[in-house]
């Protein structure tokens, strides 16, 4: 087949459905109006740890509109079976009232059915609750470890760390801390569950049809084919949906037992509770050097909190062992069971958080030895990766802080802290390395020709605000050589081809390779209609030299000779012509696959009143080939926004006493707002990774955050001299 | 939330009627709406008062400024007599909260609004000003937003208004109908310190409406601004604040007027460095020297013991700010 030309894909295309999102006609899973739906509201636990004794449900039984209340007392037992399709912490997850055990504060432990929305919320105030509390652990820095390590994690050793840091020419030890962060995306969490006998239809914000389905199905211990999840729009996730939590088993355990639908949202304090964070982390690190910054040696000790119910484990290992060549390498990793719920992949899960304790850690070494910052990560640039040996697929990171320092101005730094002032303000720049797997996942697409020169393309994937809608449309119609306005893609239907989680950045390689594949071969089909077909021009033309364009099948070099999709279906009687593709990743690549970024920052900080305000970012990235600029931009900035939160404003506090998280609320839970965000500018790479998959894609979403809070806290640094090594920089450390 | 019902009142009679009936007044709505969602306030009445006549700012004869108490935040900060007469009050106004929260908020509701202590907006933590008797989950708890001046042992809540701030600074009366007839508080004392019975907030009698804000006459010409320190750019609570108006003639400081925020279980004036100012000239040094005074008799808790020199800190800044300005 001839490669189609590139007209859609890197045109700086608005959203697809953004007309539906502004003019609020786009459904989130709580929009869905469905005939008879009445209302449910949770009530959570007061005490992060014990017994429920007693549960007085009379008052809010009796109260008019109720229809019914479910605690641990009257539900039935549910089927619980195993499930290995979600995500596998090892441990128990939390069940909808199945037993009178309390294991954090939040705990879902009854929920109110009602006709109302009002109703239902007044009497979930009525149910009282009795508890035998016992004083529960949830700060990280006094419980004990776990002996061992998580799963997945793996003590790693290369070389011998130790005995090279002894003899290193210098030598640098130093804890991080960085505090709970929770998601919050827009859009709360909610489920629609509807019963049609023993199937069950569920309208729900998710990250992955497919996984809410089979969690949903093994809870009731129903099959998967009873289960179908629609997810076609949500509102930001930023992973917290990539799992079905128990609030959507509550949801279709209500709708069964008052043989209703029932829509449950949870409330925006609710989101605190039940659908994880990023868990708060403590980072030894040791680096050793030589005097003109080749690192020796580094030794990582973590350890981050979980729940006693599940072993969470997040890829924290990875930049460790293969971001710098250095020769000797330990790694420690340790859960800290505590009584909170379980944490859930953020935005660049594990990487984010190792991130800020190696990028800062560099920058203090590159402070000591009076080295540039770019220029230690320079020295240190691995030729292969350094933990496996073998080849990048592409890693252009010299590129992006070259393009990066050259657009940043990189040049005019003064390396000396304190040295520049605008009034009150210290000013200060700072450099990190961001970086991510391209983590890649088996997906499948259908498509479907219509005679009126219209293609439909389906995928089980998800649109979480990423674009998704926007970059399969571009690359659909590039393939059948259509234009953007005849392409319509579907998605968040958990009946369509199957693809994998919205998460890990793996969906534009994944699932845009797969509709890569479907399309050509919807492509093919249709020429090869045509090259058989007696009656049309291209009759005999080797498929190879036929290319479309604007709907249009001609010989390439001579536009002249060919005939539209329309014609040629109508000829021959063809209501429609139609495709399944999919996309499997090699199993074992003999590429290392990373995407890259340089990060850089500008700050001001008004030292005498502890006030960090950054000026300006620019992130340069070597993500692969761009599908969607417009959207990828979308991202860029967002990854920015979210690191500057994490880096100065967020943070999940739980009252330690009674593990109560005191700030479960956007007031007090402080997010950047317009004020906080200042000139962002995001510039990628030319170029593809053919190594990584047939569209030539890495990855970009989690790229995007990693690297942008040590960016930020080295230009803190730079400005003011003081090295905080605590997530959020807050006032009184810098005071 | 739970039930409740719902009047709206066109004359301040009836309000009044009302009021006195138990009904709780209710004008913008920022505050009290978003309680009650959390089910922190519980009124069995609403009466709406957003139709009476109390959206007018107007020049007292003396020469000072009288706000309605419905005249909007928004419209108050924008209003050229007082931007141009108190421009801390601006300023204080439009460092406050949104601008879709400022078009909705009143000035009575503003200086009414209650603490944004988290565990008082947490129905099942304790706290003595909701549940009175229950205790103070704040005083050991987590607490690097509360207060370090004005504190007990039952609460040490800040007042959450920067608004009230101003007004505090600038000697402002609140004015009062009541049942039994008109009457004007002084700002130090409409707003109660906890002491033992911190769900009192305000000096207000049962069924009283607050009418207006009335700021005095003051010497002119007098300089003045807002200065709001807080983890984020916009849209949070201070950590510290404070309002400063001066009057300076013939190169020496006449009179002063400071007060600061997020510091105090009420706005919290501070005459200590008010004095120190008066009758001095304008330098570094002498703001350094007063605002040194800013923070006599802080009692701070675990996690804001950085508030008592941020306190400090932001009243020299803002000495400075003002004192230089033209």
């Amino acid at each position: 087949m001839s490669p189609q030309p590139q007209a859609a894909v890197g045109a700086p295309l608005s959203r697809v459905d953004g007309r539906l999102k502004v003019t609020g006609q786009a459904k989130y899973a709580a929009d869905h109006d469905i005939d008879g739906v009445v209302h449910a509201v949770i009530v959570e636990s007061t005490i992060a740890r014990g017994r429920i004794t007693d549960i007085d449900i009379i008052a809010a039984d009796t109260l008019p509109g109720v229809l019914k209340v479910i605690t641990h007392l009257n539900a039935p037992k549910l089927a619980y079976r195993d499930n290995p399709v979600t995500f596998p912490f090892p441990g128990r997850r939390l069940r909808a009232f199945q037993d009178d055990a309390v294991q954090f504060f939040g705990q879902p432990v009854a929920v109110v059915v009602a006709t109302t929305l009002e109703a239902a919320q007044h009497a979930a105030d009525l149910v009282k609750v009795s508890y035998e509390a016992e004083e529960p652990a949830t700060d990280l820095t006094r419980s004990p470890a776990e002996d061992g390590p998580p799963p997945f994690a793996q003590p790693y050793t290369r070389g011998d760390a130790q005995e090279a840091l002894g003899s290193a020419d210098v030598r640098m030890d130093m804890t991080f801390r960085l505090s709970r962060n929770h998601h919050n995306p827009m859009e709360p969490h909610a489920t629609i569950a509807r019963w049609d006998g023993d199937k069950l239809t569920l309208w729900d914000k998710t990250q992955w049809v497919i996984g809410a389905q089979n969690e949903a199905a093994s809870a009731f211990g129903i099959p998967p084919a009873n289960v179908r999840v629609l997810s076609p729009f949500v509102g930001g996730a930023f992973g917290n949906a990539l799992r079905t939590w128990v609030h959507v088993v509550i949801a279709a355990l209500a709708a069964r037992e008052v043989e209703r639908p029932v829509k449950l949202a949870l409330t925006r304090r609710q989101m605190y509770f039940t659908v994880g964070y990023r868990p708060a982390y403590e980072y030894k690190l040791s680096l050793g050097s030589t005097r003109r910054g080749r690192l020796t040696a580094m030794t990582h000790e973590m350890k981050y909190e979980t729940s006693r119910y599940e072993k969470f484990w997040e890829a924290n290992q990875a930049l460790g062992q293969m971001l710098y060549a250095v020769p000797n390498v330990s790694q420690n990793v340790q859960i800290v069971p505590l009584d909170v719920s379980t944490p859930m992949w953020m935005r660049g899960p594990g990487y984010g958080s190792a991130a800020f304790a190696i990028e800062t850690a560099m920058d203090e070494l590159a402070y000591k030895l009076h080295i540039d910052p770019i220029e230690l990560r320079l020295r240190n640039e691995p030729g292969e990766d350094p933990s496996t040996q073998q080849p990048f697929s592409t890693r252009r990171l010299r590129e992006c802080f070259r393009v990066g320092a050259r657009d940043f101005g990189w040049h005019r730094r003064n390396p000396r802290p304190r040295s520049t002032r605008d009034g009150d303000w210290l000013i200060g720049t700072g450099v990190a390395t961001g970086c991510y797997d391209v983590f890649l996942g088996r997906a499948n697409a259908h498509a479907r020709l219509d005679a009126d020169g219209t293609v439909v393309v389906q995928s089980a994937t998800h649109d979480v605000g990423t674009g998704t809608y926007t970059s399969m449309t571009q690359l659909a119609a590039d393939a059948l050589g259509l234009a953007v306005r005849h392409v319509t893609f579907q998605l968040g239907d958990s009946t369509m081809p199957p693809a994998p989680p919205q998460g890990a950045s793996q969906t534009m390689a994944s699932v845009g390779s797969a509709v890569q594949d479907t399309c050509d071969k919807l492509r093919q089909q249709a020429i090869t209609l045509a090259i058989e077909d007696e009656r049309s021009p291209l009759h005999g033309v080797d498929a190879k030299n036929v290319v479309v364009r604007g709907g249009r099948l001609h010989v390439k070099g001579d536009t002249a000779r060919g005939e539209t999709y329309r014609q040629l279906l109508a000829r021959n009687n063809r209501t429609h012509l139609e495709a399944r593709g999919s996309w499997t990743p090699e199993e074992n690549s003999r590429f290392s696959m990373y995407g890259y970024a340089a990060m850089f920052a500008e700050v001001a900080v008004d030292a005498r009143l502890g006030l960090v305000r950054v000026r300006r970012m620019l992130g340069v990235y070597d993500a692969g080939r761009i599908v969607s600029p417009k959207l990828a931009d979308s991202q860029a900035l967002g990854g920015m926004v979210g690191g500057i939160g994490a880096a100065l404003l967020e943070h999940t506090v739980t009252d330690h006493r009674d593990g109560r998280i005191v700030n479960a609320n956007l007031a007090d839970y402080l997010v950047p707002v317009n004020a906080d965000i200042p000139d962002l500018k995001a510039v990628y790479l030319d170029g593809e990774d053919y190594r990584a998959d047939p569209i030539g894609v890495k990855s970009l979403g989690e790229l995007v955050q990693i690297g942008v809070a040590p960016a930020i806290a080295n230009a803190v640094f730079n400005a003011t001299g003081r090295r905080v090594r605590e997530l959020p920089i807050t006032a009184e450390a810098l005071l | 939330m739970h039930p409740f019902s719902y009047t709206r009142v066109t004359d301040t009679r009836q309000a009044l009627t009302a009021g006195r009936d138990g009904g709780r007044y209710i004008a913008g709505g920022t505050t009290l709406v978003d309680l009650m969602r959390e089910t922190v306030e519980r009124p069995e009445t609403l009466v709406d008062i957003s139709g009476l006549p109390l959206r007018e700012v107007t020049v007292t004869r003396r020469g000072g400024l009288r706000i309605g108490a419905l005249v909007r935040m928004a419209e108050t900060a924008a209003h050229p007599k007082v931007r141009s007469l108190y421009p801390v009050i601006s300023q204080a106004l439009e460092l406050s909260a949104s601008a879709q929260l400022r078009n909705m908020a009143t000035i009575g509701g503003n200086i009414m609004q209650r603490t944004r202590c988290t565990y008082f907006r947490d129905v099942s933590a304790d706290c003595n000003k909701r549940e009175p008797g229950s205790g103070c989950a704040a005083l050991h708890g987590v607490n690097r937003t509360h207060a370090i001046l004005g504190t007990s042992d039952d609460c040490v809540a800040t007042h959450p208004s920067d608004a009230a701030v101003a007004f505090a600074a600038l000697e402002a009366q609140v004015h009062l109908l009541g049942p039994d007839g008109e009457r004007h508080v002084p700002f130090a004392d409409f707003l109660l310190k906890p002491g033992s019975t911190p769900n009192r907030e305000q000096a207000l009698r049962r069924g009283e409406l607050i009418t207006a804000v009335e700021i005095p006459a003051l010497p002119r010409p007098l300089k003045s601004g807002y200065l709001k320190v807080r983890d984020r750019q916009s849209y949070e609570f201070a950590l510290t604040s404070a309002a400063v108006a001066l009057h300076v003639r013939g190169g020496v400081i006449r009179d002063a007027y400071v007060a600061a925020g997020g510091v105090g279980t009420v706005p919290w004036k501070l005459p200590a460095v008010e004095e120190a100012l008066v009758g001095e000239r304008p330098s570094d040094r002498l703001w350094a020297e007063a605002a040194g005074r800013a923070a006599g008799g802080a009692r701070p808790l675990q996690h804001n013991r950085f508030k008592v020199e941020l306190l400090k800190r932001t009243v020299e800044r803002q000495l400075r700010t003002v004192g230089d300005s033209k």
